[in-house]
């Protein structure tokens, strides 16, 4: 392994890979920041750049650079503009974008490219000692286990389901849960609940609905209401980056948890950087201290660290799958396992051997790329910030563009504009009546993998058995329990405590 | 536009460089292959130095699909090779997604008056959706103009199966007859299914019985095979060549005639007794009424293109079989692979 370890540096450190790696992370943080650019649609622009390098090495190092610099800047515009582009940073949103409306966008850009480059460095660690022995953790999970593991992650609709909230939070999940099964399944040959317009038969855009729920009703409440423009403090306090000491004591477990977390979540072929994200959210809202509990959603630093750790360390964990088996676990290592393809790579178990450099050289280049974006983020985030600090005739419509931008530019339709529209009003009518919809949102994205992982289990087993049948699943089931119901006990034990020291004096 | 033509060129490649994961994939839902994105927003076209007499101007491919599926890469092959030997002019190229290809199928149709320099990429599922009813429209709505390539059918298992051919699968299944699931990347009823089915039954099994297990993705479809959930895969032969040689799978049948060049190895379902054959072609269609005269250009062009090196190229990069049905032939061949698979949709209650 030193062997290839050293093969992996001198080939990452040559001065061409170093380019490719600056250039990768440059390119995909800038085209991350707009909302409806993901990493898969910027990937699948660089690919015939990396091509016609011809250089496998050199092309994985920019197509890997491309990928994690996206996700390191797709977080800007969920904390800026509340417009996640991507489903791994929906999560980020939940708190990122409440720190940014307190005028502390500074502050929440740095944590979350702090998070960042903890999550992707500590993920590259973890891929270069583990990645051969983690190939068979990538193949313990069944769908009875990726079903539990996603109703793991919607315990993270707790964090909304305030008191007075809870009726609320779960009907909206509901919705959520409703909509994901519109259009065209993996599992029935019939598209469902489309009324027959052909525009629905493949589901409604996961884009569309979140700047429909989130970006689209921030805006309108800014036309509104004027007070709310100016409320984000004055520039100064935007541009401050500084965290308290306090702070980073607060997020540095939660960083140190995530990263591994996310790590582990990423391996698995199933799940991918957006369960990890809602999984560290759910976890870290749930262990949390009462007092700290109740900022979650309302703008927690611990809030915002975990997703973002979490869905770092979960891109380079699924690079495991993909360079130990072959095997693609998200869209957009599919696309990075075509590119490989086209350049005569095949990987799979022989990749380490047959052509160490290649496994060997990517997996330092992360290290470094990761080193590279902090380095470019940090001195540019006052400038970034200072993004709310122009007046709001001008910033509305450009949240505006971006938002519908982004929901046109996915599918070249039309008609996701109009639904854009027609669900962003009705989301600013919920907002109004106080619904929370940040767990529709969840809902709608576990929804589709929940269903198709459900009903597997459920054929492969002929019922429900699979629940008793697999420990594992259990076990994660009664995990999913215990973080809901453990905030809920240890409120109660302090109430106790608190009760028997009143009667005891 | 100089420029242009190269990124045009180039990213095509993106697109063919998936094709092998999104072969038999188009039943999946739009929002997991969002690939699409930016690069369906872009439509370019092709100038090249022209080599050969041009057979036609120009030609105007149209995608029911986003960039980055089988079909954008099947027509942006076909209109660089077609491009860059001078048989054609110029290409360019649109991407209609919607309705799972329904869309586009519906534009050509409703405009065909003005869409006579469009030819549409289609392929096994235009049958298979116009049978269940979800495309209102079927393949005798179209000018049939080619089939152009195929690709066959495979059962795969893991590399540490104790399966090693059809006859140890059909004894396990006989011994196991729930235990023993068959995966696929399609849903049910859709092609990797209707492959498992047509299999089981040549072999002599009730095909309804067979317990078929389907995944959203070719990916996810091969995870659930090497970690045992499912005992084989049904999938596309291009992409199981690809998990052979990465030491991944074993392929124990292909729905070819006979052994396939590419990988020798694999043996037919014919020689294992199992007499069933399948492919899963893709071809161009063009607009209804399209004039004869127009119909045979197209025609010429397509056929002279399989001689070309620069088609060569574009085949062998992406494993794609050369199956060359023209008009009449090409009718023939649909209305037989409607039949079939209609009697065995009917069979297996999706009709």
């Amino acid at each position: 392994m030193l062997d290839g370890i050293w093969v992996g540096l001198s080939t990452a450190f040559s001065f061409s890979n170093l380019l490719m790696v600056i250039g990768g992370c440059l390119i995909g943080t800038f085209i991350g920041m707009l909302p409806g650019l993901g990493p898969m649609s910027i990937i699948a622009i660089m690919i015939p750049v990396a091509i016609s390098i011809g250089d496998p090495s050199a092309a994985l190092i920019l197509l890997a650079g491309v990928y994690y610099g996206a996700i390191f800047g797709g977080s800007t515009s969920s904390i800026l503009i509340n417009a996640p582009g991507v489903a791994s940073t929906v999560a980020t949103s939940f708190d990122g974008y409440p720190l940014a409306r307190q005028g502390k966008a500074g502050k929440a850009l740095t944590v979350a490219a702090i998070a960042s480059f903890a999550g992707g460095s500590i993920g590259a660690i973890l891929l270069m000692i583990f990645a051969p022995a983690l190939a068979s953790v990538a193949l313990l999970f069944h769908s009875a286990e990726y079903f539990a593991l996603m109703v793991v992650g919607l315990s993270a609709i707790a964090a909304f389901a305030g008191s007075g909230q809870v009726g609320k939070a779960l009907l909206m999940t509901l919705v959520g849960l409703m909509m994901a099964t519109v259009g065209e399944g993996a599992l029935f040959n019939q598209p469902r609940f489309t009324m027959g317009i052909l525009d629905l038969q493949s589901g409604f855009g996961f884009i569309t609905l979140a700047m429909a729920m989130f970006a689209l009703p921030e805006a309108l409440f800014l036309v509104l209401d004027p007070s709310r423009s100016n409320s984000g403090g004055s520039s100064g306090d935007i541009k401050d980056l500084r965290i308290t000491k306090a702070e980073a004591k607060k997020i540095a477990p939660v960083i140190g948890r995530q990263s591994i977390q996310g790590f582990l979540i990423g391996v698995l072929p199933g799940a991918g950087a957006t369960i990890a994200s809602f999984l560290g959210y759910a976890v870290e809202r749930n262990i949390a201290p009462k007092e700290e509990q109740a900022e979650f959603g309302k703008g927690s630093v611990k809030g915002l660290a975990a997703p973002e750790s979490a869905n770092n360390a979960a891109c380079t964990g699924s690079f495991v799958p993909l360079l130990t088996l072959g095997i693609p676990g998200s869209g957009t290592t599919a696309i990075l396992l075509g590119a490989l393809i086209a350049l005569n790579v095949s990987p799979g178990p022989r990749l380490m051997i047959d052509q160490p450099e290649i496994f060997w050289s990517v997996i330092i280049s992360m290290y470094v790329g990761n080193v590279i974006l902090l380095i470019l983020n940090l001195p540019l985030i006052p400038y970034i910030a200072k993004v709310l600090a122009v007046p709001r005739n001008y910033l509305i419509p450009f949240i505006l563009f971006f938002t519908l931008m982004g929901a046109y530019i996915g599918q070249n339709n039309a008609t996701e504009l109009l639904m854009l529209v027609g669900f962003g009003v009705c989301a600013t009518l919920l907002r109004f009546a106080n619904y929370p919809l940040a767990p529709l949102l969840i809902g709608f994205i576990l929804g589709s993998m929940l269903e198709d992982n459900f009903s597997r289990s459920m054929q492969l087993y002929d019922g429900i058995g699979f629940i008793m049948e697999r420990p594992m699943t259990m076990g994660l089931l009664a995990l999913a329990v215990i973080l809901v119901v453990l905030p809920t006990i240890r409120a109660r034990r302090v109430r106790k405590q608190e009760l028997e020291a009143a009667e005891s004096d | 536009m100089c420029q242009v033509s190269v990124f045009s060129r180039k990213s095509w490649v993106t697109n063919a460089a998936l094709v092998k994961w999104e072969d038999t994939m188009s039943f999946i839902r739009a929002r997991r292959v969002v690939a699409a994105a930016a690069l369906a927003a872009m439509t370019f076209s092709m100038p090249t130095a022209s080599i050969a007499e041009p057979v036609v101007d120009s030609i105007h491919f149209l995608i029911p699909g986003g960039a980055g599926g089988g079909w954008d890469g099947t027509a942006r092959g076909t209109g660089e090779a077609l491009t860059k030997s001078g048989l054609a002019g110029t290409a360019s190229f649109e991407n209609m997604s919607g309705g799972g290809g329904g869309k586009a199928i519906g534009y050509l149709i409703e405009n065909a008056a003005s869409q006579h320099g469009t030819l549409m990429v289609n392929s096994t599922p235009i049958v298979i959706r116009s049978l269940t009813g979800v495309f209102p429209h079927n393949f005798r709505d179209l000018t049939l103009v080619a089939g152009t390539i195929g690709d066959y059918a495979a059962i795969v298992v893991g590399k540490d199966s104790p399966i090693n051919s059809m006859s140890d699968l059909l004894a396990a299944y006989k011994a196991d007859k729930r235990g023993t699931a068959i995966g696929g990347g399609s849903v049910p009823g859709g092609m990797d299914h209707l492959v498992a089915a047509m299999v089981m039954e040549a072999a002599g099994e009730d095909a309804t019985m067979v317990k078929y297990i389907p995944y959203d993705a070719g990916g996810k479809a091969m995870a659930a095979l090497l970690s045992g959930e499912i005992s084989a895969l049904s999938t596309g032969f291009s992409e199981a060549i690809d998990l052979a040689n990465a030491g991944e799978v074993k392929i124990i049948g292909v729905t070819a005639d006979e052994r396939v060049a590419a990988y020798k190895d694999a043996p037919t379902m014919k020689e294992q007794g199992i007499d069933t054959t399948f492919v899963n072609w893709r071809g161009f269609f063009g607009a209804p009424g399209l004039p004869e005269a127009q119909v045979a250009t197209y025609q010429e062009a397509l056929a002279k293109m399989y001689d070309t090196p620069e088609w060569e190229e574009v085949r062998a990069r992406n494993g794609w079989v050369n199956i060359h049905n023209s008009g009449e032939d090409f009718h023939a061949f649909l209305e037989g692979q409607e039949k079939a698979i209609g009697d065995l949709m009917k069979k297996l209650g999706f009709l």
